[in-house]
């Protein structure tokens, strides 16, 4: 029949046009939700995309989901902020390119009432140890992010087995910063978060930083080309533009001059290594 | 209630003010949606109607299964639809993944059953009206079956509009294949989405308000054009 | 009109058509030839519109034979057409409901707009060709519905219970449009409760009751004077229901 053949035509076209007619230069980079609410890649971006006309399409996952992306091929570019597990990538030969950026830090958020008595401390595992010890309300992303990462590090250096000892006062909700804030600020609940998504979260309720400044708390973030012996498909040229723009004086200073009310919330630190 | 309230004042402004990313995110998520839907419409339409009028074995078990497929969770369809088209599935080589194209297939299959399934029973209903006269006038088979649908195509209307319905309402298939990127497929859900997790409740609620009242007003202009069609025949 | 390849006669032997256990039809043997106009009557549920359906090819004996003398095969253009006692119209106008059976029957789009306009004509809907089918009143969906039967020249054309629903007025010009295509040549077999018009619209009287053919006979022996109790009881009003 004349006509079904001729829909079935367009609509194989039409299907077909579309990867076509988004061939103008872009890459496709897997970070975390954390960087992404942050809004440093909305302060970034614009500036890599008018000097080098290439558009940066961030999908922002969790630092696991973001790296098994780059385990399927399905980005170009890494950016996360989880050493342990971004030296597990590029050991498995799943990265290339593999630089240190930028850090920024985490904070212990919690209710202005205080149950465990933290407010103030300059040690975070100090500060686990007292809310454990209090079993006051703690909320977890567990989600495999950078930031449950970094939890459960400080948990296993405070001596506290948090698998064995996590009671109905520790609430794993498997979300995104921004999610686990808000079950944090509607239960009245601690929480480790990074200062970038903090400082523009808006629901805070009873929440404020009770916890910050340790050294500890610091956040490293990486950036890494996915293996293009692995995947022929990478962008190699337009990704490695982008990883080396991060890393330049000027890509170092755009990520400095991003500030919320003031603060910044991003350290450079690319030193070539 | 004051969150309430300050959506209330956000979804004014948004309309107001209607700066050019809004535009941009609600004009893609029309044409995500539409697409969807006039493809599922296309396919499903014959799907359904040869099953109405249809006899084969198993019938009645597909029937079932239609119908159940109605209540497929659009985050399962995205799971199912991310791992065809990741550089890792069978069809990476196409390069979908991250465009709205992916979107428009993912949502495609979340609602072609539900037009599907509400189309069978409307013509099975309306089958039973027209088969013998039909079978009379020598119109067999699927010649019978896409009269059929072609007459009863005002009650078929509604099983659309479920259709399109579901598309503009869902989030869990669009946020998977679509990867939520600024400028490219972010759409009126997944940002409703993203400023709730940003905690920025007012805004979010504002944005659903707006959401809200595109689809009234998508409905509202379908509906009167099937009155004016439908006042002329009957 | 007799071509060469004549539908009839019809014959049917031994034909029962049974659903569940009851048997609608039981063993019916007749043959329904070429010329008089037929005309089935017999109380209520006595099988008259199954066995017309039967005849028709809409439903299939459970036991029996039905043969046409020159069979219709699939995909060629029906010779035989039926009125139901409801007619059922598309969403369409009168006119595109007359077009939608030339173009079953395969008539190039050209030639069935005036095809249609003169079948329109010819049972009076001239004036509402562009009315939508379903608004009109029930005697002109009737007459729409032999306008679009009669379009195609069957041999063979059935009627079920045609007038059942309709006023005298409208059943006055429905009977005299079946005897316009009676007239051109048709073979009209015909289903009635009404007796008057058997009388009127029949050359033959075939009387079923309880899915038997019980008696068929010339429409004035079958009055005057019939064979079987039965149709005596019939005839005096005795047998309203099977």
């Amino acid at each position: 029949m004349g006509l079904k053949r001729r829909i079935a035509l367009a609509a194989t076209l039409a299907l077909a046009a579309a990867p076509l007619a988004a061939q103008e230069k872009f890459i496709t980079v897997a970070s975390t939700t954390s960087t992404e609410q942050s809004g440093l890649f909305k302060h970034l971006l614009p500036i890599f995309e008018k000097q080098t006309g290439i558009q940066v399409r961030v999908v922002a996952v969790g630092t696991g989901q973001a790296l098994n992306m780059g385990r399927r091929g399905d980005a170009d570019v890494v950016f996360v902020h989880d050493p342990a597990a971004e030296k597990k990538f590029v050991d498995e030969g799943q990265g290339v390119n593999y630089k240190q950026v930028m850090y920024n830090d985490f904070v212990i958020v919690g209710p202005k009432s205080d149950p465990a008595k933290v407010a103030g401390g300059k040690d975070v595992l100090e500060a686990l140890k007292k809310i454990e010890a209090a079993k006051a309300p703690f909320v977890s992303r567990a989600d495999k992010s950078g930031t449950h990462a970094a939890e459960l590090r400080y948990w296993k250096s405070a001596g506290i087995d948090i698998g064995a000892q996590k009671g109905p006062w520790y609430k794993e909700t498997g979300s995104g910063m921004g999610p686990a804030l808000n079950t944090a600020s509607s239960l009245g609940a601690y929480i480790l978060a990074d200062r970038g998504t903090w400082l523009s979260f808006k629901n805070r309720g009873d929440l404020a930083i009770l916890v910050e400044g340790d050294r500890k708390l610091f956040n490293q973030y990486g950036i890494m080309l996915v293996n293009p012996a692995k995947h022929p498909n990478v962008k190699v040229d337009l990704g490695n533009a982008f990883i080396d723009w991060v890393v330049s004086p000027a890509g170092q200073k755009a990520i400095a001059d991003y500030k919320v009310g003031g603060e910044q919330l991003f350290f450079p630190n690319y030193t070539g290594g | 209630m004051d969150t309430i309230l300050q959506a209330f004042r956000d979804a004014v402004r948004l309309i107001v003010e209607l700066d050019a990313g809004m535009l941009a995110i609600i004009r893609l998520s029309l044409q995500v949606s539409l697409s969807a839907v006039a493809i599922a419409t296309l396919l499903a339409l014959p799907v359904g109607a040869a099953i109405a009028v249809g006899r084969f074995p198993g019938r009645q078990a597909t029937i079932v299964l239609l119908n159940a497929l109605m209540g497929l969770p659009p985050v399962v369809v995205g799971l199912v639809v991310y791992l065809l088209l990741s550089r890792a599935g069978p069809l990476g080589e196409l390069g979908l993944l991250f465009t709205p194209t992916a979107m428009v297939i993912a949502q495609t299959i979340l609602i072609l059953p539900i037009i599907a399934a509400l189309a069978r029973q409307a013509v099975e209903d309306a089958w039973r009206e027209y088969q013998e006269q039909l079978h009379s006038l020598g119109a067999g088979g699927w010649k019978a079956a896409l009269t059929l649908v072609w007459d009863i195509r005002f009650s078929l209307f509604t099983a659309v509009l479920a259709g399109l319905g579901r598309a503009c309402a869902e989030v869990g298939a669009v946020m998977i294949v679509g990867g939520n990127i600024d400028g490219v497929t972010r759409v009126m859900t997944t940002t409703i989405a993203l400023e709730t997790s940003k905690g920025d409740l007012p805004l979010a609620l504002g944005l659903g308000i707006v959401l809200v009242t595109i689809v009234l007003m998508l409905n509202a202009g379908a509906y009167s054009l099937k009155e004016v069609a439908q006042r002329r025949y009957g | 009109m007799r071509a060469p390849t004549s539908l009839l006669p019809l014959r049917l032997a031994a034909v029962s058509f049974e659903v569940e256990t009851k048997r609608i039809i039981d063993g019916v043997s007749l043959a329904i030839e070429p010329g008089p106009r037929t005309v089935i009557v017999g109380p209520n549920g006595a099988g008259k519109s199954v066995l017309m359906r039967l005849c028709h090819g809409l439903l299939r004996p459970t036991a029996g034979t039905i043969d046409w003398a020159s069979p219709e095969r699939p995909g060629e253009r029906r010779r035989q057409a039926m009125v139901f006692q409801r007619p059922v119209m598309l969403r369409r106008s009168a006119l595109a409901n007359v077009e939608y059976a030339l173009k079953i029957g395969g008539v190039p789009a050209r030639e069935r707009e005036g095809r249609a306009r003169a079948a329109l004509a010819e049972v009076g809907l001239a004036a509402l060709a562009n009315r939508g089918a379903r608004v009109l009143s029930g005697g002109e969906q009737q007459r729409l519905a032999l306008a679009r039967a009669w379009v195609l020249r069957p041999e063979v054309l059935f009627l079920d219970e045609p007038t059942a629903n309709l006023d005298p007025g409208a059943s006055a010009e429905v009977e005299r449009i079946i005897g316009t295509i009676r007239a051109a040549g048709t073979k009209i077999v015909l289903i009635t409760h009404n007796l008057g018009q058997a009388r009127r619209l029949g050359d033959e009287i075939l009387f079923l009751n309880q899915g038997r053919l019980v008696e068929r006979a010339p429409v004035d022996r079958f009055f005057n004077r019939p064979a079987s109790p039965e149709t005596e009881a019939f005839l005096r009003g005795e047998l309203p229901w099977a």
